[in-house]
């Protein structure tokens, strides 16, 4: 059977499970479309949140990211799982007692403020669409690398397998279906993951595998592939670095930024009880650790075995000819993810780091640059590839790397379809609404939402690269200071709220416009991007946890300047913060 | 909480925040602390072809949140029991 026929199967086979699913899980009312009937297992609930949170982003670029900055990226593993320690004991509890279906809901009721709620939405719905851009071009590159189908076309078939089930079934499908692709894509992910530490270590869990000795050279894994990599100019791979104020600031950007997703937190609303929240906080982790501690095994093994690879015989003697380079660069250089010039036409490729520092060792080998530019984002895609596994594991990766990006943007279109239908629709436009009108308005916006990431997933805006960043600084500095003051403060009022979200919201979105340009169009920005202009050498990347100390600032300073909030608004806080009488979450 | 409730919310609410704040003293140690800050200081304790400091960066700090947070359900669904406001 051919590579292709392999990759239909199991990309054709999880879709039909899918689509089983969206078809037995129908929602019937409001209440299992946004919050699945709040009856969802706190174990299935942490397995939902698994796929839910962990996107194209996680399952196909982090592996990447970590592979080439070594120590330096460790921020993404740790502010991508340090965010749920802030969930389960700062937000998702009280927010589960509150008992309402969105995340706006609260903010309007907490701050007696329909303007506050509007912010909120709108928070909301700038995050989770730049969010959801990404998926659907995660899901177009799978789909066009693996099915040899256009990207478009490949979109397409993805939005049409999203709007079956998350149309029909909303929450209650998307939990289901959120369940299976869990398991598709950390099976899709651990396979050649074990493959890989059996080749290179014996140790057949990826995890100790890279803490333990490398098998050919009988050196620590991690010891060898520094002696490579600097023998070839680069940086240690644990090598420690000397921005550490940036470093912080960066993982917590992403730690509140992760608390603060909407997508992620109306996923604690679906379990019966308080207690369950707590402990789906815990499953969630647990389910995203087993992705997550394996993926620093996949970056440095993948790094060793790309240079092993281009140096068969040792960094001291010549790379390899291009003639007889393994078959997978070719299949790669067709997409133009891997390109190779022959700089110094030897016919051999040379991949090393183009320093100065290296400069005078490159010219005494007659090297000319580095010749072979390999894109980050394919590496855990060409991993069974590189370590020549069977046909099928590779097969099993197409249909992992979709669900990953499939679930995500499923659980993100979730939130924007109920803060439109929800929020807007019955908060605002027509309070009256009955249950199966605004089941109809909720199913609708949701098509509208596919219809409109689908597009925008087709024709990336320019900014593609950097609305991530923008997500995480938005989430991180309006959503999550509000939400947390709103259940650990009782004098934080209505004012002080819309003052903190505003100003937190500038402060972040003015400091990465200076930089990547305004609106991110480019050539509009103040200043270049490099870390000499930075202010204390703080990224715009990193803004969005100084942004979150600006909101609670300005929140704290304006509600102790104005009058309190009523005694109704703080009894409301009181009520959140005890468990005993949660019913289902639930409407008015 | 209205009036009339038979538990010391006060006291309740208290035991919680003592709860977080020294699970987040922890959350915060591990991350920020063993994995960056601290790591020139732990450089001399080796595992696995590097030092302790790179272990917490990569994998040690996510297995202590796991640990704090099913620490953290679990003693607090007791104090809910101890202070009669766990549901039904």
């Amino acid at each position: 059977m051919s590579q292709f026929a392999i990759n239909i199967m199991f990309v054709g086979g999880s879709f039909f499970l899918y689509i089983a699913i969206a078809i037995w899980a129908k929602a019937g009312s409001t209440s299992d479309f946004y919050v699945a009937g709040g009856g969802v297992h706190p174990i299935t609930n942490g397995a939902a949140i698994g796929a839910d949170w962990m996107s194209a982003a996680s399952f196909i670029s982090m592996a990447g990211l970590i592979a080439a900055g070594g120590y330096a990226n460790s921020t993404f593993l740790m502010g991508w799982t340090g965010g749920y320690v802030l969930l389960a004991m700062l937000l998702a509890p009280y927010l589960r007692k509150f008992g309402k279906f969105t995340v706006p809901e609260f903010i309007g009721d907490r701050y007696y403020s329909q303007n506050a709620r509007l912010v909120a939405v709108i928070c909301l719905i700038v995050a989770s669409v730049t969010y959801v851009i990404g998926q659907m071009a995660g899901a177009g590159v799978a789909f066009s690398r693996f099915l040899e189908v256009e990207s478009t076309t490949g979109l397409m078939i993805a939005a049409v397998v999203v709007f079956m089930y998350a149309v029909l079934g909303g929450m209650k499908g998307i939990t289901y279906t959120q369940v299976a692709q869990y398991c598709v894509l950390i099976v899709a992910y651990t396979i050649p993951a074990v493959f890989i530490s059996l080749q290179l270590t014996g140790n057949p869990i990826p995890g100790l595998g890279m803490f333990s000795t490398h098998a050919e050279s009988g050196l620590p894994l991690l010891q060898k592939l520094n002696q490579v990599i600097t023998d070839l100019g680069f940086n240690q791979y644990t090598a420690d670095v000397d921005n550490k104020l940036n470093m912080v600031l960066f993982t917590l950007s992403l730690m509140i930024g992760t608390a603060g997703l909407p997508h992620v937190i109306i996923r604690f609303f679906t379990v019966p009880k308080v207690a369950d929240a707590r402990w789906s906080g815990g499953w969630a982790l647990v389910f995203i650790a087993l992705l997550y501690l394996t993926a620093p095994a996949v970056a440095s093994m993948a790094r060793l075995n790309l240079m092993t690879t281009i140096y068969p015989d040792g960094t001291a003697a010549e790379p390899i000819q291009y003639d007889e380079r393994p078959n997978w660069i070719k299949e790669w250089e067709v997409t133009g993810l891997i390109k190779f010039t022959d700089k110094n036409e030897d016919g051999r490729i040379q991949l090393y780091n183009d320093s100065e520092a290296f400069a005078p060792e490159a010219e005494a080998r007659g090297w000319n640059g580095n010749e072979l530019v390999v894109n980050r984002d394919i590496l855990v895609l060409a991993n069974p590839e590189i370590a020549n596994l069977p046909g099928w594991v590779i097969g099993l990766i197409a249909a992992g790397g979709l669900a990953a990006a499939l679930s995500t943007a499923a659980g993100l279109l979730l939130a924007i379809s109920s803060a439109v239908s929800h929020d807007l629709i019955k908060g605002r436009i027509n309070p009256s609404i009955t249950d199966k009108g605004e089941l109809l308005a909720a199913r609708i916006s949701m098509a509208v939402a596919i219809v409109v990431a689908t597009y925008l997933g087709a024709n990336p805006p320019g900014f593609a690269a950097q609305v991530v960043a923008l997500a995480f600084g938005i989430a991180a500095a309006s959503l999550f200071p509000v939400l947390m003051m709103g259940i650990f403060s009782k004098r934080v009022n209505n004012v002080g709220a819309i003052a903190g979200m505003l100003s937190g919201l500038t402060f972040t979105l003015v400091y990465i416009f200076v930089y990547k340009g305004w609106l991110f169009i480019p050539g509009t920005n103040n200043l270049a991007d490099t870390p000499e202009n930075w202010v204390l050498g703080i990224s715009p990347l990193s803004i969005g946890a100084v942004g979150a100390i600006v909101n609670f600032a300005v929140a704290f300073i304006v509600s102790n300047a104005t009058e309190e909030p009523p005694v109704e608004i703080q009894e409301l806080v009181e009520s959140v913060r005890y468990p005993r009488g949660s019913g289902q979450a639930q409407d008015h | 909480m209205s009036a009339g409730h038979s538990y010391d919310a006060e006291a309740y609410w208290k035991a919680n925040l003592r709860l977080i704040f020294g699970s987040l003293v922890i959350w915060a140690l591990a991350s920020y602390g063993f994995a960056i800050l601290l790591r020139p200081m732990l450089s001399g304790i080796p595992i696995g072809g590097t030092d302790l400091g790179f272990w917490f960066a990569q994998q040690g700090s996510i297995l202590t949140f796991i640990v704090l947070i099913f620490h953290y359900a679990w003693r607090m669904n007791k104090i809910d029991e101890k202070f009669g406001v766990h549901e039904e």
